[in-house]
């Protein structure tokens, strides 16, 4: 037996990849649905995507107070009746907003399909806005920021995010408790209205597909004026703050701080997004990274380090965060630069390179283990507007990108001088 | 129905296999038996402390992460007051690699001073990471101490001190792999795409060679039955005041933990239990409110916390808590109450079974509870709950000299 030599492996780079294809209807009033039939598990999650998201508000806050009150009563069901009805069938009814859409999703044991549609239509067709409602949950909203703003990394991602792309754009602006304060039910109403009552939805249904989907979800929802979406938007421009560098001072106990460098960064159209993908896993995407490595591997400066490129529709940025050590924060940013300037000068060795290429292509294999993950694979080509090779694009990217166009990425994106450097301590 | 394989080495390791052909992976779930719990007071957040090192090399192998990922695994672990699980997950091909690394960091570590040193740093940054510098971050560190007076839970996984974990040593290191990390304390679960008899030869190969070790004979003190209330005051710098009550409630292994679990679900398993609706909704007190327990393997605690609304005061608080205890004690619950959270136990069970690797994670720590089986009986368990016990269990659990409460007040009110 010989422990020091490593067993004989398959490369992962030769194992054969597919994303299982989808199906698609349409409902009589045009509104896309996208099924995923797998699973082995008697489980179904339904996604229902309204272009409602904070893109569309004219005031901060109305998009997410309008998206969380759609389970806070309708004309015939109170708050109380519609939480006790999905909990009564063991269904999770969840609902999250965010900047150009605004989801519903619903996760059930098949057996209570049925039942539970009847109360998704309720919710996105008929949702009353109740005063006292409203009133809980400005109170309750105000009060979780109050928690929220005392964490320093709270404040660095809301100040970030304000810095790259400007606080009057829907990526860069943050909530205040006056916003809240300002919430009227009117507002929300009207919002309902027009985006999702008329709004632009699309449907995302994975797990044991049931006989007769089509004509559930067409009596649920195929008659109601909600339309077939453009997916696009109105562009609204961005407005980055021109000063770069920012030490911020939130909590006068904390002990460590909050680091953010990021930089603009195109979308998932632009011709370098793919090959960036495999420059940030090298860079901060895995375990193995460089920032990981040397940082918290080597220096112990901190728990975590990573750097992704955040998933906007319109356009991005390339982040690195961490958490760092209040005495080590300097040295902690000198070192994400040092790395930076490595990858800009020095080629990525055989070695590392084919262990990312290894690890992206496992990492892409044990996500595909379920409906719900190849759903969400789908998910985020429809609405991002991409080709249905795009999968398989990445993966060839992910077999051939060399050494030579990593270090040339390198030297166009991972530029010092055009980061944004943030601490709040 | 979860079908599995299990056979036991001549060394004492327990083997158990779960075939799933319908996913290209295979998963390696290595669990020892040594959690928090059985670390000497003086040196706390070792065994924590220690899942940092055992990435650090292993005797024959310079590095973990890499030949994993190369293999085009992805791996984790964690350690709980009870236990440390490592899992890895990689294509089913492949899995030769992780028995090679799992065997060789179970045989012996590099034990590299250079690995104790960064992780100690590491570790110190978690701490204040999620213990620290978060408002409230302190507190299962001050109801943990007031809580239990004897058994181990007193501490926390992370340690009770930063400067236990800042002056762990090598020979520490050594003592602490020695006594715990022998295939007899410890449990192999495969899953996936693989069969028995390939794992069966597999574990012959790479597992079977390393010595027994001996038995950990966990003999840890028993905490004493509480018989008077307690309480602590706090005040910190956070912004709204926060009231926390735990009540000691049963073993894992007891049938009453079902009763508890389900106590807790109707308490606040969603927006309609009835804190939620009570406190928040009704009487507008908290701002939100929660009740849990920890699922520890000995007594632990069921705890209701909550952050109140600025203006209201805490014994007004507590007092409408206590009602809502009182009513379940008096009254009971209803039919559909209990079916409600039979039927939401049954659905979380299935979404937590799509993953083949909570599946794997799963069978073991069943397996550490005395027996792997226990994974397709769970639900029955749940559901022969009744309401008469359910209200009993309420009046015995939610005695006041049962209770441990922590007053959390804002400074800045």
């Amino acid at each position: 037996m010989h422990r020091k030599k490593a067993p004989v492996i398959k490369d992962a780079v030769e194992f054969n990849l597919q994303l299982k294809p989808y199906e698609y209807f349409e409902l009589d009033n045009g509104v896309p649905v996208y099924t995923i039939d797998a699973g082995t598990q008697e489980v179904i999650q339904l996604e229902l995507v309204f272009y409602a998201g904070n893109w569309f508000e004219k005031d901060r806050s109305v998009a997410a107070a309008t998206n969380f009150m759609l389970k806070n009563g309708t004309s015939n069901r109170t708050a109380f009746q519609l939480n006790e009805q999905f909990e009564y069938y063991g269904a999770y009814c969840s609902r999250s907003c965010f900047n150009e859409t605004a989801v519903i999703n619903l996760s059930t044991l098949n057996k209570h399909l049925h039942e539970l549609l009847s109360m998704v239509e309720d919710m996105i067709t008929d949702s009353i806005f109740p005063e006292e409602e409203l009133a809980i949950y400005k109170q309750n909203s105000k009060q979780r920021l109050k928690v929220s703003l005392q964490k320093s990394d709270f404040v660095a991602a809301r100040l970030i995010d304000a810095s790259l792309y400007g606080i009057h754009h829907p990526y860069g602006t943050y909530t205040h408790a006056e916003d809240i304060d300002a919430l009227q039910t009117e507002q929300l109403k009207t919002f309902f209205n027009q985006y999702y009552l008329q709004g632009h939805c699309v449907i995302f249904v994975s797990g044991k597909i049931p006989a007769g989907l089509q004509v559930l979800l067409n009596k649920h929802f195929g008659n109601h004026s909600m339309r077939k979406p453009s997916f696009a938007v109105e562009p609204i421009s961005v407005q980055p703050l021109t000063e770069k560098r920012s030490r911020v001072q939130n909590d006068p106990d904390g002990v460590q701080g909050s680091i953010r460098i990021a930089r603009p960064f195109p979308n998932r159209h632009h011709p370098d997004f793919m090959k960036a993908m495999v420059l940030n896993t090298l860079f901060g995407g895995y375990f193995g990274s460089r920032l990981m490595s040397n940082i918290r591997e080597d220096k112990g400066y901190t728990y975590g380090i990573h750097s992704y490129v955040q998933n906007h529709l319109q356009q991005s940025a390339w982040m690195i965060s961490t958490e760092a050590g209040k005495d080590v924060i300097e040295a902690s940013i000198e070192e994400i630069y040092k790395e930076m300037k490595l990858l800009r000068e020095e080629l990525v060795g055989e070695e590392e390179l084919s262990l990312v290429r290894n690890y992206l292509m496992g990492t892409i294999l044990g996500d595909l283990d379920g409906p719900f993950q190849i759903m969400g694979r789908w998910k985020n080509i429809v609405l991002n507007q991409l080709n249905s090779d795009y999968f398989y694009d990445t993966i060839k990217t992910i077999k051939t990108i060399s050494a030579e166009e990593l270090r040339e990425l390198a030297k166009t994106y991972l530029v010092e001088k055009e980061f944004y450097e943030l601490v709040v301590v | 129905m979860i079908q599995f394989e299990r056979f036991v080495l001549a060394n004492g390791l327990r083997v158990l296999v779960h075939e799933d052909k319908s996913t290209p992976m295979a998963v390696v779930n290595v669990l020892y038996d040594v959690g928090a719990r059985d670390e000497d007071p003086a040196k706390t957040g070792f065994a924590h402390l220690f899942e940092h090192l055992m990435f650090g090399g292993s005797i024959n192998i310079p590095v973990y992460d890499e030949p994993l990922q190369q293999a085009g695994g992805e791996n984790n672990a964690y350690t709980t007051n009870d236990l440390t699980n490592y899992y890895c997950q990689l294509p089913a091909e492949n899995i030769e690699t992780a028995f090679w690394l799992e065997s060789d960091r179970m045989l012996s570590l590099a034990f590299s001073k250079k690995s104790l040193e960064v992780q100690r740093k590491v570790v110190c940054e978690e701490f204040k990471e999620h213990y620290i510098n978060k408002p409230y971050g302190d507190v299962w560190h001050k109801m943990r101490t007031l809580a239990y007076t004897t058994h181990p839970y007193r501490w926390m996984t992370i340690g009770a001190s930063l400067s236990h974990v800042e002056e762990a040593t090598l020979e520490d290191v050594k003592a602490f792999f020695f006594k715990h990390y022998t295939p007899c304390n410890a449990i192999l679960v495969v899953a996936g795409n693989i069969t028995t008899d390939q794992i069966k030869a597999l574990a012959e190969k790479w597992f079977a060679p390393i010595p027994a070790g001996e038995k950990y004979d966990r003999n840890l003190p028993v905490e004493p039955r509480q018989t008077e209330s307690r309480s602590m005051e706090v005040t910190a710098n956070v912004p709204l005041d926060a009231l926390y009550k735990c009540w000691h409630i049963y073993p894992r292994t007891d049938m009453r933990y079902y009763v508890a679990d389900l106590i807790t679900e109707i308490l606040s398993g969603g927006g309609s239990s009835r804190l939620f609706q009570k406190l928040v909704k009704e009487q507008q007190l908290f701002s939100n409110i929660e009740c849990y327990h920890l699922g520890s393997t000995d007594a632990g605690l069921l705890t209701i916390e909550g952050k109140l609304v600025k203006g209201i005061k805490m014994d007004a608080a507590e007092k409408a808590v206590n009602e809502v205890l009182k009513e379940l004690i008096d009254h009971g619950i209803t039919v559909r109450e209990l079916e409600k959270v039979k039927n939401k136990t049954e659905s979380m069970i299935a979404f937590e079974d799509m993953s083949v690797m909570s599946r794997a994670a799963s069978l073991a720590m069943y397996e550490l509870l005395g027996d792997a089986e226990l994974i397709n009986i769970e639900l029955q368990r749940y559901q022969a709950v009744t309401a008469q016990q359910l209200q009993d269990e309420c009046r015995i659990i939610f005695d006041e000299h049962n209770c441990n409460t922590l007053y959390y007040h804002s400074n800045n009110n």
